[in-house]
């Protein structure tokens, strides 16, 4: 009697687990190809090679809470004098979690005047975004942000 | 067809810094949706830019599919002398388009 009981609650615990497993499924698969803080690390690689990245110098201006992951206001600002011999030379934009981990890299030069440049952003969940500038003296300066979504991009189906 | 919007100051002194803001019209389709049958949208979005100041390049970008659609660009120069901005779009499927800007620098 004991024993059949135990079994009914396994039996039970197991559908139950399954099921969730079940539920979780098409969550999992629309993002089958979601980018991880490891593939986005292998890409900041692939940009700046094997170089020490300090974090400073470099802002990275994005609304904290966004409704619409379609288009984020994103503005980078290097602290730099701008000059020919101190200017930035390139600005790279990462993030953790869309389908790919790059967002876009931007050649500067001594011609600037400033180190700083805004564009609109996709966002296809919640996550950090990293932001490395390259100065004139190769050395490289980072910054990371949060980003909280309430409306994912990339994922909605197209009629 | 002018599909690109530019806002260049149109004088400016010599030594000024200006903003150059720029916005292309394009869909940038990511290649990461589906329609409702199933099937993979193809990808399709601009993947440069370039800016040249009287021929010389100052500003490039290389884009991703992060890009929002319509790519919306700024960034900064200083204004050394009177001429023309040059700017140049590329992308997928032979996606190519300039736009230019004049500027008197006193």
């Amino acid at each position: 009697m004991r024993n059949s009981e135990g079994s009914t609650r396994r039996q039970f615990l197991g559908i139950a687990g399954s099921a969730a497993a079940i539920g979780t499924i098409p969550v999992v698969s629309l993002r089958p190809v979601a980018a991880t803080p490891e593939t986005m690390t292998a890409a900041i690689r692939n940009v700046i090679g094997s170089a020490v990245v300090r974090t400073g110098k470099v802002k990275l201006d994005v609304p904290p809470l966004v409704e619409n992951g379609n288009t984020v206001p994103m503005t980078v600002t290097v602290s730099s004098p701008n000059t020919p011999e101190d200017h930035v030379k390139s600005i790279h934009v990462f993030n953790e979690k869309n389908p790919q981990p790059n967002i876009g890299n931007f050649y500067l030069g001594p011609r600037a005047g400033r180190g700083q440049i805004s564009t609109r952003i996709r966002l296809a969940d919640s996550q950090k975004i990293t932001a490395i500038a390259r100065l004139s003296d190769d050395s490289l300066w980072s910054v990371t942000a949060d980003v909280v979504v309430t409306l994912a991009a990339c994922t909605e189906e197209v009629i | 067809m002018t599909s690109a919007l530019i806002n260049v100051p149109k004088k400016a002194k010599r030594g000024d810094v200006i903003e150059i803001k720029t916005l292309m019209s394009h869909i940038m389709e990511t290649g990461y949706r589906h329609t409702a049958a199933g099937q993979i949208i193809p990808r399709d979005i601009i993947t440069s830019f370039t800016c040249r100041y009287n021929g010389e390049e100052i500003f490039r970008a290389d884009l991703f599919p992060a890009i929002a659609a319509n790519p919306f660009i700024t960034f900064f120069t200083v204004a050394t002398e009177s001429g023309k901005f040059d700017f140049e779009w590329i992308g997928d499927n032979g996606f190519s388009e300039t736009a230019s800007a004049t500027i008197s620098v006193e």
